[in-house]
């Protein structure tokens, strides 16, 4: 009985860990894990079945097992392709040196690999597109979307141009940043490539909107009780601002990034795909273009991984929005 | 001797709406002593919370005006410190941190750190919150929300203490204990209150006096009863009391029978002429 009221800390534990096993119910453990995992297997198998039935001029629609054995080959592709250059610089080093040794005066030049960008380089390509692409947009969409929240009339002055800009393709925007990103951004040594411009660009104007309208939308919504506590106490704008107007508007906020988040990843692919930048829309367009009998495999292990990535890039947001916002029990699907 | 510390004089004010303006209160008179406290007691939507509103600051008199001091009052201000009707706590901070920020707002150039620090805990102590100041408003109970909400418009220091239906929400044991403190907290600190109520018995053990309002539209005061009764009150004590229970039968007279709400023609009439007998009351 003493034990139980015990305030030490490896007992609190202990107690702790017994409520917990106490908790567990293994017949709602089994049915949260056995309902995902019929499904995939359902899937996995009518997908097997439905794949072969279906015939294209590159041989028969890829199916679970052309998959497995796609991703194997091309992960294969990328280890060989890091122990070429590695070779190759190693090769270069030893070169350089044995003419040092020769001649002290000679200054040796390191050529860079001219192999070409692996599966899984571009998977890291456009992970660093994207959220580039997304810290941009973000960083413009919060605070415009606060000064828009704050303010009726300015919201009634916006609205329209963001109803007319919100719903614009990726497509038509591509061509407008492509030739403005030429223009605009010539450097002899630029830091980054245009093509990495022209689809961070791309990326920012199209998954601009969400994070906007919502943010202002939960500026606008504030609790008028909060709003009279803040004028009773005669905040002064920024202060308002920092401990009323944000922390209130967050899980609006986060409701909008995640969105945004989502049309940034979907956004980029499209934008890759036709504007041959690297990434994977490349990679799937590269796929296509090459047409041997791997290709449809290797384009379907693509979109599992954007799929895949796509649904990290979410749960991620989420887990972020559980740390940052107040409330706990806020939206969590 | 005792001065006029807040004056309304002829407060009226028109919402608009829809179907054009509709006047919530009209003609408004209200004289309030230094160290008074006041209750507004009339049916629901009878204009009670605006008029509060309007001596908050919140909103704006369409006609006549507030005085403080001497002075029109025409924005908020931390000297009219508000309990809102739902406790109007932030709920991304803690107990602690919703008084910091009244606190800092008020006294954080003339007060040390320290200072600031023994004046919140002071002012949570006060309303026996000491145990919890740390949870956050999800946390805790309703009767909790509502004393750190007394507590922040206590620390504030302000000369009028503006108080919306503060224990309305509660039971009946935590709202007992709460008046008891409130009225202990105002014998200490003499400040003037303006209590709004719905509940008979609190006005009567509260107040010194308890303005009756009309029904709306333009409402008004209808009725003032001055509670002389002698403090410290003591809830048991007045309970057989024959003066107390008189008060009370005058309050309940009032609002079931000079205000009921049933016959809004008459209702109306007797609006009227207690409003031109006001006058003289005031
Ligand atoms: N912003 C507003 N716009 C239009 N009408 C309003 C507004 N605020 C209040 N009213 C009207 O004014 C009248 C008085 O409202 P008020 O909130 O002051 O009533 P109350 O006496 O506090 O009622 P309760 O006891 O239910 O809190 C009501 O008829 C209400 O509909
Ligand atoms: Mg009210």
């Amino acid at each position: 009985m003493t034990a139980q009221t015990s305030t030490h800390p490896w007992r609190k534990l202990k107690l702790n860990l017994s409520h917990r096993l106490a908790d567990f119910n293994p017949v709602q453990w089994l049915t949260s894990l056995l309902l995902p995992v019929t499904g995939i297997v359902v899937f996995l198998m009518l997908w097997h079945v439905g794949a072969g039935q279906i015939n294209t001029s590159l041989g028969t629609f890829p199916g679970p097992v052309d998959v497995v054995e796609q991703s194997q080959s091309l992960w294969q592709g990328h280890v060989a392709e890091r122990e070429k250059e590695t070779a190759f610089y190693q090769r270069q080093e030893e070169r350089n040196a044995a003419r040092m040794a020769d001649d002290p005066s000679y200054s040796p030049t390191i050529h860079s690999y001219p192999g070409k960008a692996t599966f899984i380089d571009q998977i890291f390509t456009s992970l660093v597109t994207v959220l580039a692409g997304f810290l941009v947009s973000s960083v413009i969409a919060i605070p415009c979307g606060i000064i828009i929240g704050l303010s009726r009339s300015t919201y009634q002055a916006v609205n329209p141009i963001i109803q007319i800009f919100k719903p614009v393709s990726p497509l038509a925007w591509l061509p407008l940043v492509t030739m403005v990103v030429s223009a605009v951004y010539v450097s002899d040594d630029p830091m980054f490539e245009k093509s990495f411009i022209t689809s961070l660009f791309t990326v920012t104007l199209c998954s601009l909107w969400p994070t906007l309208i919502n943010t202002a939308v939960g500026v606008a919504n504030i609790d008028r009780d909060l709003l009279n506590v803040s004028k009773v106490l005669r905040l002064p704008t920024f202060t308002h601002i920092r401990k009323i107007v944000i922390p209130s508007a967050i899980p609006m906020m986060f409701t909008g990034l995640r969105v945004s988040l989502g049309i940034a990843w979907m956004v980029l692919i499209a934008a890759e795909m036709l504007a041959q930048n690297p990434g994977l829309g490349k990679f799937v367009w590269d796929e296509f273009q090459n047409g041997s009998s791997n290709s449809l495999g290797r384009i379907m292990v693509a979109v599992l991984a954007i799929g895949l990535i796509g649904y990290a890039l979410d749960r991620i947001m989420l887990m972020l929005q559980q740390a940052v916002s107040w409330d706990k029990t806020s939206e969590q699907r | 001797m005792t001065q006029t510390h807040l004056e309304l004089s002829g407060v009226g004010i028109d919402f608009p709406t829809p179907k054009g303006p509709f006047t919530a209160l009209n003609n408004v008179n209200l004289k309030v002593r230094d160290g008074e406290f006041v209750s507004l007691i009339g049916h629901s939507g009878c204009g009670k919370s605006t008029v509060l509103n309007i001596v908050a600051g919140l909103h704006k008199a369409s006609r006549g005006g507030v005085l403080l001091n001497g002075k029109e009052v025409d924005e908020p201000g931390p000297e009219r410190a508000v309990v809102f009707q739902n406790h109007s706590l932030l709920p991304w901070l803690t107990a602690w941190e919703n008084v910091e920020l009244a606190v800092k707002r008020v006294f954080g150039k003339t007060k040390s750190r320290a200072e600031l620090k023994d004046w919140i805990a002071h002012n949570l102590e006060l309303v026996h919150m000491g145990h919890a100041m740390h949870k956050r408003p999800g946390e805790i109970s309703g009767g909790m929300k509502q004393r750190v909400g007394i507590a922040r418009a206590l620390a504030m220091q302000p000369s009028v203490l503006l108080l919306d239906e503060p224990f309305g929400a509660l039971d009946a044991l935590t709202r007992a204990h709460l008046q008891d403190s409130l009225m202990e907290i105002q014998a200490q600190l003499g400040t003037t209150v303006i209590m709004i109520t719905h509940d008979v018995d609190e006005a009567v053990l509260l107040s010194d006096r308890i303005v009756m309002m009309t029904n709306g539209p333009s409402a008004t005061v209808g009725q003032i009863l001055d509670v002389d009764l002698e403090r410290p009150r003591n809830r048991l004590a007045l309970a057989d009391d024959v003066h107390y229970n008189h008060l009370r039968s005058e309050v309940l007279t009032f609002l079931y029978e000079k205000q009921r709400k049933i016959e809004p023609i008459s209702a109306r009439a007797t609006a009227t002429t207690q409003a031109k007998k006001k006058t003289e009351v005031a």
